[in-house]
């Protein structure tokens, strides 16, 4: 079982390239914007899986919380932040 | 029995995370990336979160259910908070003047 989920951890974190050449090109800031999102999300899955294979999840659960938390607010703040400069 | 739903479960979120990295890659404009990154994120980290969950339930004492109880707290946070994130950001873009992609 922990094989299954070394393996579904590594996928992950190959998936979490993907939107990483969005946030590289991403033409408008606001592109560059919803990467950082989405590769924010996907850490919050990839350390509940880290946290399995540590054995030790009661403490990843805690980190991956405050993660959630931090990459929300970091959102939230960045688009406050840009919606009043005009350039894109 | 219940390992398999588990291992069920969380390949189906790896299934929709993936179709969400390959959503925000492929699509023209930035307004129709939305929907994949804030959508799909959400749904695929719902599943991962309720296979990880019923994972660590299966060895049943408290410390264990308290933990499993985290990880679907988790699941409903970020049910809150990534509309709440994408919504935020489509309002910035729309404040900021992004026109809608009007190609064929």
């Amino acid at each position: 079982m922990d094989r299954f989920f070394l393996y579904v951890a590594a996928s992950l974190s190959l998936v979490m390239v993907l939107p990483m050449y969005r946030v590289l090109k991403g033409p408008t800031v606001f592109d560059r914007l919803m990467g950082v999102n989405a590769v924010g999300s996907k850490t919050v899955v990839l350390l509940l899986l880290v946290g399995l294979l540590y054995k030790r999840l009661d403490m990843f659960v805690d980190i991956s919380l405050a993660y959630a938390l931090l990459n929300f607010i970091a959102v939230v703040a960045a688009s406050r932040f840009f919606y009043k400069r005009r350039r894109l | 029995m219940l390992l398999a739903l588990c291992s069920i479960l969380i390949i189906l979120g790896m299934v929709f995370l993936l179709g969400g990295s390959v959503g925000i890659l492929r699509l023209p404009d930035f307004y129709t990336r939305m929907h994949p990154a804030g959508k799909l994120d959400s749904m695929g980290s719902l599943l991962v979160n309720l296979g990880v969950a019923i994972y660590v339930a299966l060895d049943f004492n408290l410390a264990n259910l308290l933990t499993s109880i985290k990880v679907l707290l988790i699941a409903v946070f970020i049910y809150l908070s990534s509309p709440t994130a994408t919504h935020c950001i489509v309002d910035a873009a729309i404040r900021a003047g992004l026109e809608p992609w009007k190609k064929g």
